[in-house]
């Protein structure tokens, strides 16, 4: 049984056409590249082209996408291991995403990390992370690192509902709200609850199902809100970077989600869930939903729409053709930058 | 007698260790329903039900916790963590309070439990599902390791992990639960934890290894046969506690050793090894003590090239032996 305590109600912000449509244009641009660019993967994987552990976003653009739009150029985030779409939103280029799922020397960690594990310093993505909520204290301390330079930075942590039932979760959260009371905590915990961690729901591995209550747990305010609308989530965010860069407070949302694939390339027959569910949630794309209130909005016409899944294909079939064109990096990579010193 | 995977090896001694002692409990993510995410724990969920196979939120620190307390008090869990790069978090509570409980209490309290981990690289791993951590987990007294390379051993041994009053780390290979297939007799036989095997007789050299390495070894040890050289591959089984008899027996035998191990080379399980010949048969060697390990970089890089350069292949094994032959 699911308990509210602490929790606030989802969050609705919807407002008719306002000045934020038309902004949104680019950001419905970025949400149908990163799904092109996750089939692609997809694809290249099946020929044998990507190895190892590949974890899509399709499904949960939305939230990324929606916090991305909110922060400034020079505010930073720390993600978990389904990271390809966090990194595109932000600005690094699809090919050397693309190159990174390859394991080339031009990708974003020079082959090393590979889909779970994504860099981009310039651009403040401080990491994919590849153990489970091992992120969320590096995030905190990040956080304080800003206020404690004195500057009016923030911080993004985006994590996943399975994170929150490990310590790495309770334990930073906790600091988080004792270093907010004196506004040294600028940091937006984002729970991408997409209801399942592998094969384990939910509701079967916490008896609290309203996971931004936990954060009240903690002194931190929190709301829940619809991970499927991207107008939505952006008006959050908005509100809320704001409010957090003002008052060095931290701050959580939950955003509610669902993966449209499986939990990993791998997660090929998902006994854990029905395929009515996963229909059901395809009646809620993200993509649609945003594409839908853009046409309504004038803002969007479907000339528009062609040409934007168009240039989506043009650049992922260039970022493959990048990825396999690259070279391998060479053997002298593999002991580089074990220190400082080398 | 049949022959089984590895991975089927594994599961029987599950379901045949459950289906002899009520006492005996499975958790971990995903271990229920899904079976597991190499799929060991496959069945059990059906036919034992959900309060003797658990299926854990994610909190390793908590999973190797409970389990420990569930040991102090009369259980005999098994604890699965997905990947041995992820049991880190609970280093703690197996370090700090499973391998110390019996020591703490004077004997009052022991924990019998065992944590099972899949370890080493295989392709596209990378640098968080393809770690070895045998030597952080050997260097603690109270604690057992061991690391099954055989079908028929890896059932065996799960049996005497199970019914070992103290605690047990259970190191898998992950290549090798799809790859190597072997005889499992039916019925039930336990192997001892403790003893290594001679897994080929040899004149020139001693190679020791355990886990994967042990197959890579074998194969490299057939090449070499070719150019003359003959090669003696000990199969450790357990490093922890470790069986210095065979060990120093082969080395007074061939006069030379090589220890291969996947794990980065500075402090790793090798060098103890390689100590204990240099301590304790120093006067048999015709050659100083050869180890060859993984490069001290900070996991297994994910690109293909990088990981060939990481990995200890079969070439590199060959290689290693003719020069130690020629020494
Ligand atoms: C510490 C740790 N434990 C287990 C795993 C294996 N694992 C990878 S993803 C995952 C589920 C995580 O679920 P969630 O946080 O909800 O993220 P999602 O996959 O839904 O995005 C698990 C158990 C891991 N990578 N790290
Ligand atoms: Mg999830």
């Amino acid at each position: 049984m699911a308990s509210k305590r602490g929790g606030a109600k989802v969050r609705a912000e919807r407002t008719p056409a306002g000045p934020d449509l038309a902004s949104s244009v680019p950001w419905y641009r970025l949400m149908v590249l990163t799904r092109r660019f996750e089939d692609e993967a997809e694809r290249a994987f099946r020929r044998g082209k990507i190895g190892g552990y590949l974890h899509l976003y399709s499904g949960q653009e939305a939230v990324a996408a929606g916090f991305l739009a909110a922060i400034r150029a020079d505010d930073i985030f720390f993600t978990a291991y389904r990271d390809h779409a966090h990194a595109i939103f932000r600005g690094t280029p699809p090919q050397a995403v693309m190159a990174e799922l390859f394991g080339k020397q031009t990708g974003v960690a020079k082959g090393k990390g590979g889909s779970m594990h994504l860099f981009d310093v310039p651009r403040g993505l401080y990491g994919g992370y590849g153990i489970v909520g091992a992120h969320i204290p590096l995030a905190t301390g990040a956080a304080y690192a800003l206020r404690y330079q004195g500057t009016d930075r923030i911080c993004l942590c985006f994590l996943g509902d399975g994170a929150m039932n490990s310590g790495s979760f309770h334990e930073p959260v906790n600091m988080a709200a004792v270093w907010g009371q004196d506004g040294m905590c600028p940091i937006v915990y984002i729970v991408e609850n997409n209801k399942y961690a592998m094969g384990t729901s939910v509701d079967r591995s916490t008896v609290v199902t309203h996971l931004a209550s936990k954060f009240g747990l903690h002194g931190i305010e929190n709301e829940q809100v619809d991970g499927q609308d991207f107008l939505t989530v952006r008006r959050a965010a908005e509100r809320i970077v704001a409010r957090v860069r003002a008052t060095g407070r931290p701050y959580a949302i939950e955003a509610i989600t669902y993966r449209l694939v499986g939990h990993g390339a791998a997660d090929l027959f998902q006994p854990y869930r029905n395929k009515g569910e996963v229909e059901e949630w395809k009646q809620r794309d993200p993509i649609q939903i945003l594409e839908r209130e853009l046409h309504r909005a004038g803002v969007l016409d479907d000339a528009q729409v062609a040409a934007i899944h168009k240039e989506a294909e043009e650049k992922v079939a260039a970022a493959i053709k990048y990825a396999e064109e690259s070279p391998e990096p060479p053997p002298e990579e593999l002991p580089r930058d074990v220190s400082a010193q080398g | 007698m049949p022959e089984l995977r590895y991975v089927d090896a594994l599961t029987k001694a599950h379901h045949e260790e459950m289906a002899r002692d009520e006492r005996v409990v499975v958790l971990g993510e995903d271990v229920g329903r899904k079976g597991g995410v190499f799929g060991v724990t496959m069945g059990l969920y059906e036919k034992f039900g959900e309060e003797r196979v658990i299926d854990s939120p994610l909190a390793e620190s908590s999973i190797a916790g409970v389990a420990i307390g569930m040991a102090a008090n009369g259980l005999l869990p098994i604890a699965e963590f997905q990947f041995a790069d992820f049991i880190h978090p609970a280093f703690n509570q197996i370090v700090s309070e499973a391998a110390r409980m019996r020591y703490r209490s004077n004997g009052g309290y022991g924990c019998p439990v065992v944590f099972r981990a899949p370890y080493g690289g295989s392709h596209g791993t990378a640098l968080y599902h393809s770690q070895s951590i045998e030597a952080l987990y050997a260097h603690v007294p109270g604690m057992k390791v061991v690391t099954p390379s055989t079908p028929y051993d890896v059932k065996g041994l799960l049996k005497s992990a199970v019914r070992d009053p103290d605690p047990v780390l259970f190191l898998e290979h992950k290549r090798m639960y799809r790859l190597v297939r072997g005889e499992v007799p039916e019925e039930d036989y336990t192997v001892p934890i403790g003893p290594a095997v001679v897994r080929r007789e040899g004149t020139d050299l001693s190679v020791f290894a355990f886990g994967w390495m042990l197959h890579e070894a074998l194969q490299a040890a057939e090449v070499v046969a070719r150019d003359g050289i003959s090669v003696e591959v000990v199969d450790l089984r357990t490093l922890k506690p470790l069986d210095k008899e065979t060990i120093l027996k082969s080395v007074a035998k061939t006069n030379r050793a090589l220890i291969i191990y996947e794990d980065n080379r500075f402090v790793g399980f090798g060098a103890e090894i390689a100590a204990i010949i240099a301590e304790e048969a120093f006067d048999s060697l015709d050659a100083p003590v050869m180890r060859l390990a993984g490069p001290d970089v900070p996991g297994i890089p994910f690109s293909k090239p990088l990981e060939e350069w990481f990995f200890i292949s079969q070439e590199k094994i060959a290689q290693a032996m003719r020069r130690l032959a020629a020494y």
